[in-house]
């Protein structure tokens, strides 16, 4: 067991962890920010694998703007915070056919798939080439994306004006 | 460097690792904290003519540790209808997040935390966990006055990001890099090479370029102002509104904590100014340590000019403070989203056009 397996179970355990408590606290300003932790946790993972850029983004996209947005819909929300959620189980059947076919596929999936595997080495920076991809070979999607969200914003804001 | 050092001393990754991340707060925040403080009420009181602290040491300059002291005593207040564990958790978050910031600034050419190749943008990262622990620190308090100072200082940070980012991308867009040691490094020689006088490549590009690098300066000056919570944006603690805002309930060392975490941030911004515009830990008119040829001193002048620049700009967000008074909310975001952004856009396609030629 080295340092890297050891911070990888560290993040792992975060972010599964805080996954848990997510769905079965009762407080939604609770379940918000153990998001957090969740996001946090697989930002260290996305390091980890030497995706660095993607491990920023998460935390800039995920943390800086989802979960501060969902924070403020909750704590502006009027009476949402005292709201009791159930967190009980209703229909345990359809629930369990449902969940057991889910963890089915994603454990075939797991097993069945020819897994790449690389020697492990000193991961260097993907900032440059992941540039040079989007304005080269994946301008078009990238521009397009870039549109997508200017009309959103264009949308938001002339709702908001009325 | 300080790194490798540390992994010889010790022989283990794991110890040098947390010294190194470690060496910032013993180091140096927490003295320049004290400093800071102390600075600040000099300024505010020089300012409205009186002399500040003056009893404990020489011109008061101990008022800051006997102040630690005092609140270090404080019984430690959490109200009945507090929410506990968010409550003591926000202090940590906040400072958490404005702590993470310093692993990417380079201290000198011999100290940066983690010389990420992401640099800039982490810090632009990690400033969320802010947003969020300030937001945490206002709804665990369970008071409106705590609450609406969060709301306003989440809505101003995350307002106020969007002008730096664009400066900063205009930065990137002429240097190539988010690093901010190879920033640094990139404005070596003498201060005609920073950033705000047209970087380091001489040409006509060079003086088009500087009125637009003092216009980007200018712009992200006063959004890094905004996102520090200072005056003239300082609504999140309008203390004639708010009382003090998300730290109203707080008291002893969370309160010590918010207030380290503050004035964390207000060098750390002024770290990034420095080492985007202001050519980072490089001396302005050459090294002693090349001119007598003792190549160790280099590293602790660049410390010096590092600390001396940001503390530079440290000492001005205090000079704004004193001086000007406070915006409305409208007026606030008036001038970030019809003025400041704008601008910025503008800026950012006019250094891009001329960094084309």
């Amino acid at each position: 067991m080295t340092i890297y397996d050891l911070i990888f179970y560290l993040f792992a355990a975060i972010t599964v962890i805080s996954a848990f408590f997510v769905v079965t606290t009762r407080n939604i300003v609770y379940s918000a920010y153990y998001l957090l932790f969740t996001f946090f946790g697989v930002a260290g993972i996305y390091v980890l694998l030497g995706a660095d850029f993607i491990a920023v983004v998460q935390l800039v996209v995920y943390v800086g703007g989802i979960l501060i947005l969902l924070l403020f819909g909750v704590m502006l929300t009027n009476r949402i915070t005292n709201v009791q959620i159930k967190t009980g189980t209703i229909k345990i059947a359809p629930a369990a056919i449902g969940v057991a076919l889910f963890a089915g596929i994603l454990g075939a999936a797991l097993l069945k798939t020819n897994w790449k595997t690389i020697n492990s080495e000193i991961p260097i920076s993907t900032t440059h080439t992941l540039g040079l991809l989007l304005i080269q070979q994946y301008a078009v999607v990238f521009e397009l994306l870039g549109i997508l969200l200017l009309i959103a914003l264009i949308g938001a804001a002339s709702m908001a004006r009325k | 460097m300080t790194y490798d050092f540390f992994y010889k001393l010790f022989g283990s990754q794991v110890v040098a690792a947390i010294i190194q991340g470690l060496l910032p707060l013993f180091v140096f925040i927490l003295p320049f904290a004290v400093f800071a403080v102390w600075l600040e009420r000099k300024v505010s009181a020089h300012m409205q003519d009186r002399l500040g602290p003056m009893r404990v040491g020489w011109h008061g300059w101990l008022q800051t540790i006997a102040d630690i002291l005092k609140l270090l005593q404080k019984e430690d207040i959490i109200a009945s209808e507090n929410d506990k564990p968010l409550f003591n958790i926000a202090p940590l978050l906040v400072f958490i997040g404005s702590y993470a910031a310093f692993a990417a600034i380079p201290f000198s050419s011999a100290f940066i935390g983690s010389n990420l190749d992401l640099g800039v943008f982490f810090i632009v990262a990690v400033s969320g966990l802010v947003v969020a622990g300030i937001l945490m620190a206002g709804w665990a308090s369970n008071n409106k006055y705590s609450l609406l100072g969060a709301m306003r200082s989440a809505a101003q940070i995350i307002s106020y990001e969007i002008p730096t980012i664009l400066v900063i991308v205009t930065i990137v867009m002429v240097t190539g890099t988010l690093n901010l040691n190879t920033l640094s490094e990139m404005q070596t020689g003498h201060f005609w090479n920073w950033m705000i006088l047209g970087g380091p490549t001489l040409g006509v590009a060079k003086f088009l370029m500087i009125p637009f690098m003092i216009i980007g300066f200018v712009i992200i000056y006063i959004s890094s102002l905004a996102e520090v919570n200072r005056t003239p944006f300082d609504i999140p603690e309008a203390e004639s509104e708010l009382v003090s805002g998300y730290h109203t309930e707080y008291s002893g060392m969370k309160f010590a904590m918010f207030f380290l975490a503050e004035y964390a941030n207000m060098f750390a911004v002024s770290a990034v100014v420095a080492a985007l515009f202001f050519g980072g830990y490089q001396s302005p008119i050459g090294y002693l340590g090349n001119l007598i040829g003792i190549k160790w001193l280099i590293p602790i002048e660049q410390l010096f000019w590092f600390t001396a620049k940001g503390l530079f700009f440290v000492f001005v967000q205090m000079w704004l403070r004193w001086t000007l008074p406070r915006l409305r909310v409208d007026q606030l975001m008036a001038a970030c989203w019809k003025y400041l952004i704008p601008i910025a856009f503008v800026n950012l396609i006019i250094i891009g056009l001329i960094t084309l030629m």
